[in-house]
């Protein structure tokens, strides 16, 4: 009950964030980073439902990331599929890969998944990158603006509410989930699939469930991107990317959604903030990566909510 | 049969190297139960520094000990100021540490060195030996051979010694090795300064047939991983196989099937693997307790 509380507490606060940080944002540069920090902590919290909360590893998020962001650009641009339905067919399409492979993979446990699902993800760029006459190889292909009912959706700002609803409504949906018996089952598993399993918990069915919803984020998000950039690249889809969620996910927090914001904030801002250092770039974000996980065990946001609870009298 | 053979040996080279950097995952992950990603950059280091110490004049076999010891020292200082202030903290939490590490080496190595491709010379020559028609580089026969050597060492050490016998009991059970008086948290350190050993002669072996630049860490590290998995994770004799296994499954793929997609072959056969056998090919069953 604290938790749901606390968690929907997040939420809001997540919504005020995002209404009232456009006051204080002085340039479309800033705009921007917002957009990304947003596309990526869908994506952070797509994988957070299977990780933190199903405690289902997977290296390959970025695979269904990829799927999203091609679908965008391979739709409108060789079969004149709008973009807002290629969007969507590219959402149900990662949802499909995830449910079929989901049912094999999803039976091997820890390091095991890890390394399935790293296979996973490495096909899948591997397929966008070797056919070519379809996605541009490994040079990438341009992705056809978003055309909206009329409205043509490009630059930061119109992207900034776009990708900052989005992320509210997908913040607000997870939390729902969690509190409802699918959220306590999954998090049953979480704590212990042995003892989950015992009280009569449909293992396959919630950690499926889970991966599906997670490559759905994962494709939006994905999608939201290529849209965003107007380009899309192998990369998209690519080991680093997939490492990068898992440790924004981590960094923030496991199990917290206000968590997967401050991990996608962390890492997405850092490496702009650190172009300052030029070459030093990479040291500076690997030592910070280290201090934080350190010092912040369970990740930012739930290691501070754990020291301000102890403070409290 | 010409062909055969060359793919043969050209896959049983780069299945080594992924067999050295299995099998240095494989001995941090008994110790500590970490998986350590920055197991590639070992590897990395080892071919990096030797080139640069080769290019500063030290004589090569100088250069290579001077590499070993650096990474090592690298190694430790991993253990040292990153794994162990984390002690107890979560599997995750420990791994995302090390992903840090790597990519702090990585930074090091493209600032302390440079960001071009490098080779060296190989120890006996470039000449190829013809064998049933299939040309085989006299250095892959050296890789082969040293990492028979280094199992076999590793092997005796780890059954014929009081310290690799501390090893495995800290790796079967921390608590009990703990309470028969084994210094278990010297034992992660061993096993980082083994494992960091292993991935940096494994690095200086290779680097005349492949090359070597800062960034080569994460590839290995990801080929490595799946090797230890494919083998079984915690199974010494499990990472020489998966590596050696991955490494023929990429030569044959690119060779009779598709270049393009022989990463992709190798992992559809890992899949495959795990989907009759979750625990990889020697790994055990674990049973967990509620």
């Amino acid at each position: 009950m604290v938790a749901a509380l606390q968690t929907r507490a997040g939420v809001m606060l997540l919504a005020v964030i995002i209404l009232l940080l456009p006051l204080v944002l002085p340039s479309p540069f800033y705009f921007r980073i917002a957009t990304l920090v947003f596309i990526f902590a869908l994506a952070v919290l797509g994988l957070n439902l299977l990780m933190g909360f199903a405690g289902q590893v997977s290296l390959g998020h970025a695979g269904f990331f990829g799927i999203g962001a091609y679908a965008v650009a391979v739709g409108p641009t060789h079969w004149g599929i709008p973009s807002w339905a290629a969007l969507i067919l590219g959402a149900v399409a990662a949802g499909l890969l995830a449910f079929l492979v989901g049912r094999p993979i999803l039976r091997l446990r820890g390091h095991y998944l890890a390394v399935a699902t790293l296979g996973m993800g490495l096909l899948i760029a591997m397929v966008l990158t070797n056919e070519a006459q379809l996605t541009g190889g490994p040079d990438g292909m341009p992705v056809p603006r978003l055309d909206l009912f009329g409205w043509r959706v490009r630059g930061a700002m119109p992207w900034y509410w776009v990708s900052g609803v989005t992320l509210a409504i997908a913040a607000w949906l997870a939390a729902n989930l969690l509190d409802s018996p699918t959220g306590r089952a999954l998090r049953a598993i979480h704590d212990s699939e042995t003892a989950a399993s015992v009280l009569g918990i449909d293992l396959a069915r919630y950690k499926l469930t889970a991966f599906v919803l997670s490559a759905v984020y994962g494709a939006i998000a994905g999608a939201y991107l290529a849209l965003f950039d107007g380009l899309v690249t192998p990369a998209t889809a690519g080991f680093l990317r997939s490492i990068e969620f898992v440790s924004m996910a981590v960094l923030g927090g496991l199990g917290s959604i206000l968590g997967s914001v401050v991990g996608a904030t962390l890492l997405v801002v850092l490496p702009q903030a650190l172009t300052v250092f030029h070459d030093y770039e990479h040291i500076v974000l690997g030592l910070i990566m280290i201090v934080f996980m350190v010092f912040l065990r369970a990740g930012i946001v739930p290691s501070l909510a754990a020291l301000a609870v102890r403070r409290k009298p | 049969m010409p062909e055969f053979l060359q793919f043969l040996a050209s896959g049983l080279t780069v299945g080594a190297i992924y067999a050295l950097v299995a099998l240095g995952f494989t001995l941090i992950y008994n110790a500590s139960d970490v998986i350590n990603f920055a197991q590639g950059e070992f590897v990395m280091l080892g071919g990096m520094v030797t080139v640069f110490a080769t290019a500063a004049g030290v004589p090569l076999p100088l250069a290579a000990l001077i590499a070993i010891v650096a990474t090592v020292l690298v190694g430790l200082a991993l253990h040292r100021f990153a794994i162990a202030p984390a002690r107890g903290a979560s599997a995750v939490t420990l791994i995302i540490i090390t992903i840090g590490a790597s990519i702090l080496l990585r930074g090091l190595a493209a600032v302390i060195f440079d960001k071009r491709f490098h080779s060296l010379p190989p120890i006996a020559g470039n000449k190829p030996l013809l064998v049933g028609g299939a040309a085989i580089l006299p250095q892959s026969i050296i890789v082969l051979a040293a990492t028979a050597v280094i199992v076999v060492l590793l092997w005796a050490l780890m059954t014929r010694t009081l310290i690799g016998k501390a090893l495995l009991a800290t790796a079967a059970n921390r608590l009990a090795a703990r309470l028969v008086g084994i210094d278990t948290g010297r034992m992660v350190g061993l096993s980082f300064v083994v494992s960091a050993a292993i991935g940096a002669i494994g690095g200086i072996l290779v680097t005349p047939i492949t090359l070597t630049s800062y960034d080569v860490g994460t590839l290995l590290a990801l080929k490595g991983f799946a090797a230890a998995m494919l083998g079984g994770m915690g199974s010494p004799l499990g990472a020489v196989l998966g590596g050696l296994i991955v490494g023929l499954l990429e030569a044959f793929g690119a060779g009779y099937v598709s270049s393009a997609y022989k990463d992709a072959i190798a992992f559809l056969v890992i899949l495959d693997v795990l989907f009759v056998m979750p625990h990889g090919l020697f790994g055990r069953a674990g049973v967990e307790r509620v």
